[in-house]
């Protein structure tokens, strides 16, 4: 019987890739362990190996062909007895997308015709579940930022945030000899995420220092140095391993400066991948954002788009303070217009205004910006205007924007990955309650991920995760619609 | 503790087909002898901290010191023998038994007094404490009260030395219970790695708080504690001020030179109990009292000073007025000046950023 081969995931986020090259080619036989083709990704080039034996009966993609969406079909090997000439593939996977194709679907625009959906908004695990929430029709059509922070006419670049981050990092490597970066894999090969690709080709190995797995270790190295006075970029693989290093973040870094009276200050930025990537399990899902935004002595940032990610990064760096700089693995591969200018740097501490609208504000941040927007666009095809507000960091928090926002609309929601209890959505609404109540029109509603440890199984997984049909229903809610 | 009474006794071998560490493990040939000027230095150091530590245990028993406060008592030849290998701008760096670095650094008695007191003229302006002072200009980079933080932390000053090129070294000191913290073996594994200049000066009074080196280390030989990352290591004689200082002039030379790390286990011994609260009865009153009357640090000075180089009586007299004089000061100072303004509660927390 003929067998399908399928283009790989190569990573848990990967939703499509590159067919480079083609090792072996139709009528060649085949036996399990052969190298078949190279594919590219964003981050890595992979081989793919056969585990059938038999004839490459056909080759269904071609070499070179951009964009081919995990799953789809790329050969077809025939089985022993088969005449290669003859045998059909079975089909059934995503079609490739050519170059310039649509991107491949977000997971959160999968979860949207569940049946089976959960409640709207925040509850802590001992609350009384769970009201199901309406579908909602979206369109995958992206909203241009409302606020320029650039002149107008600046010309734009479309970049990844994974390239903007390593730009930010070269620039600022390039403007400061005192800026270096360690971790772990960040150099030889080139990031574990490829963020810091091509920084050891250009600034060598005493400033992009590769570390062993021993982030307690490396963490209050890091620390140590900047209190020297060098502006140390750490980065950890993920946020999740960061627990290793915590206490130095927290009792090292972020207390130093008023321990000391004043004198000595910590210069460092920890960054790296924060929160759920997908069907990674509970250890390496955990969104850590309300924690470090807890602390006094830290800045917090967590940007959304790929412009926000290297203006606020490159202001990270020449910080005088330490600064929790959190990523997204899933945003990575997104793109973005960014600013083609020589030195673009945005301030910490402010929030933008992704999306004006009257009706209801929606508060997000980072990769929970995906499910804001796509949910405003929802709701504007039901009449209703929503603004999205950005808060790009979270400490400082810019609640002054959001208040004002508040003041218009009268209604808010918040939207974020993290836990619900003395979450981020918990922060905003504590303040809006002083500054805001007399504004309110309704109760603040708090989207987050669910009370629980991060599933593996896909469906548990999507149902522990906020997505855009919730954010929708809590907005509609908010609005007595 | 005998090796207290045994001279640098023999380091344990770690590379052995390395003649520089070769070399660094042979035993002195013979005690290391002090002119009579660096006798009498020791002397004045070791006694300021001394007098210092008394006073600062009675102004904790008037209630005028809060919280917390590990006394240094004792263990005085440990940091002025490094001290004294030492040249300026080498950091040094410690735990919460800190008092005696600070004074060692060069640090100013009334500053250090007055953040014990928690008053504005405290090094850290009274918001640190005891376990939380910092002196940028001295090269002293706190007073930490996690146990086992300022190893990898003093780890990252000699990161930037090596980054910077500076020849300078980084002298971070751990206790025996400190030296069980996993941190410290990861921060072992990169300065071997990356040939840091960092002395780490393990000091060794024989208790973490309460509990005996026998009952919490399964090696108690804490100068072999690197040896699976190549890092050389002694024993040395921590209460004999001339033996701290001549393997610290080796150890030193070993980092300043770019190979790399170096541990020093100083035995030594704490008189007091490990903070102002503990009654201390995890160990005798002659265990105690023999350490003091036998290997006590300062009276081995006074003694030679006077017998072997014929320092009058008088003049060391005159030594000890002043050294109190300084202290009293201190505590005056630290008694009468006022506390923090209110309005400190909000400053030090973030530096303005200026791009």
């Amino acid at each position: 019987m003929a067998t399908d081969i399928l283009m790989p995931a190569l990573s848990p986020t990967m939703e499509e890739g590159k067919l480079a090259k083609w090792l072996k080619k139709e009528g060649d036989p085949i036996k399990s362990g052969d190298v078949l083709a190279e594919i590219e990704t964003d981050k890595a080039t992979m081989e793919v190996e056969a585990i059938d034996e038999g004839v490459l009966a056909k080759i269904l993609i071609a070499e070179g062909t951009e964009g081919v969406a995990v799953n789809t079909p790329i050969a077809v090997i025939a089985g022993e007895g088969e005449d290669p000439a003859s045998v059909q593939s079975s089909g059934g996977g995503a079609k490739p997308n050519g170059a310039g194709g649509h991107p491949a679907p977000a997971p959160d625009m999968q979860a949207e015709g569940m049946a089976d959906r959960p409640a709207a908004t925040a509850k802590t695990g001992d609350d009384a579940p769970k009201a199901p929430a309406a579908p909602a029709v979206i369109t995958n059509k992206a909203d241009e930022p409302v606020m320029e922070e650039f002149p107008a006419g600046t010309p734009m670049v479309t970049q990844t945030v994974r390239e903007a981050l390593r730009d930010a990092m070269a620039e600022e490597m390039r403007r400061d000899g005192d800026v270096f970066v360690m971790g772990e894999e960040v150099a030889e090969y080139q990031g574990a995420y490829k963020v810091t690709q091509n920084l050891l080709q250009e600034f060598g190995a005493k400033r992009v220092v590769d570390t062993p797995i021993t982030e307690h270790g490396f963490a209050g190295i890091g620390v140590g140095a900047a209190l020297s006075g060098l502006k140390p970029i750490v980065e950890f693989m993920t946020f999740n391993f960061a627990m290793q290093a915590i206490d130095h973040i927290i009792n090292s870094a972020a207390k130093t400066l008023y321990m000391s009276g004043g004198q000595l200050g910590c210069p460092i930025v920890f960054r790296g991948p924060n929160g759920a990537a997908a069907r990674v399990g509970a250890q390496h899902s955990h969104d850590y954002s309300a924690w470090y935004s807890n602390v006094p002595g830290l800045k917090v940032i967590a940007p959304y788009t790929a412009s926000d990610a290297k203006g606020l990064l490159k202001a990270a760096i020449r910080d005088p303070n330490p600064v929790i700089f959190l990523e997204n693995e899933i945003l990575y591969g997104q793109s973005f217009p960014v600013p083609k200018l020589d030195d673009f740097v945005l301030p910490i501490g402010k929030a933008k205004i992704h999306r004006t609208g009257s009706d209801v504000t929606i508060v997000s941040f980072a990769i929970g910006m995906t499910y804001a927007l796509k949910a405003a666009q929802a709701l504007a095809e039901q009449g209703i205007e929503a603004e999205v507000i950005d808060l790009r960091t979270i400490r400082p928090m810019d609640s002054a924007t959001v208040v004002e926002s508040v003041k218009k609309t009268g209604r808010c929601i918040t939207v974020e990955e993290g836990f619900p209890q003395s979450g981020i959505g918990a922060e905003i609404v504590a303040r809006l309650m002083v500054d805001a109540f007399d504004y309110l029109d309704a109760p603040v509603l708090r989207i987050t991920g669910k009370d629980v440890p991060m599933p593996y199984a896909a469906n548990l997984e999507k149902l522990a995760l906020p997505n855009v049909a919730e954010v929708v229903e809590a907005a509609k809610s908010v609005c007595y619609k | 503790m005998d090796a207290a009474k045994e001279p640098a006794k023999e380091a344990s071998s770690s590379q052995p087909a390395n003649p520089q560490v070769a070399e660094a493990h042979k035993p002195a040939p013979n005690m290391p002898q002090f002119s009579r000027d660096e006798d009498l230095h020791a002397y004045h150091e070791m006694l300021l901290i001394r007098r210092f530590e008394e006073k600062a245990g009675q102004l904790y028993g008037m209630g005028l010191i809060g919280g917390f406060c590990h006394l240094y008592i004792g263990q005085e030849a440990v940091v002025i023998g490094m001290q004294m290998a030492s040249v300026d701008g080498d950091q040094v760096i410690t735990g919460y038994r800190d008092h005696g670095h600070m004074l060692a650094c060069g640090m100013d008695p009334k500053g250090v007094m007055a953040e014990l007191t928690g008053r504005r003229g405290g090094y850290s302006r009274g918001k640190g404490g005891s376990m939380h002072m910092f002196s940028r200009e001295k090269q002293f980079f706190g007073g930490h009260g996690i146990v086992g933080a300022q190893v990898s932390l003093g780890t990252g000053l000699a990161f930037a030395d090596h980054y910077r090129e500076n020849g300078k070294v980084s002298l971070t000191y751990m206790g025996d219970g400190a030296a069980n913290q996993g941190q410290v073996y990861e921060s072992f594994n990169m300065a071997a790695l990356w040939k840091l200049p960092v002395v780490y000066v393990i000091e060794n009074n024989r208790y973490a708080m309460g509990t005996s080196v026998a009952r919490a280390s399964a090696q108690t030989d804490f100068s072999k504690r690197g040896l699976s990352f190549g890092i050389p290591g002694e024993q040395v004689d921590g209460m004999d001020v001339r033996t701290v200082r001549e393997a610290a002039t080796r150890a030193i030379e070993h980092a300043r030179t770019g190979q790399g790390p170096y541990i020093l286990e100083m035995q030594t011994y704490r008189y007091r109990g490990h903070s102002m609260s503990d009654p201390a009865k995890y160990r005798t009153k002659d265990e105690v009292s023999k350490m003091r009357d036998e290997h006590d640090p300062i009276e081995m000075v006074r003694k030679r000073l006077l017998e072997l180089h014929g320092v009058p009586e008088a003049d060391l007299k005159a030594t000890d007025a002043k050294v109190r004089e300084v202290v009293n000061a201190s505590a005056e100072f630290a008694t009468n000046d006022p506390e923090p303004d209110p309005s400190e509660l909000w400053t030090d927390i973030l530096l303005d950023a200026h791009a």
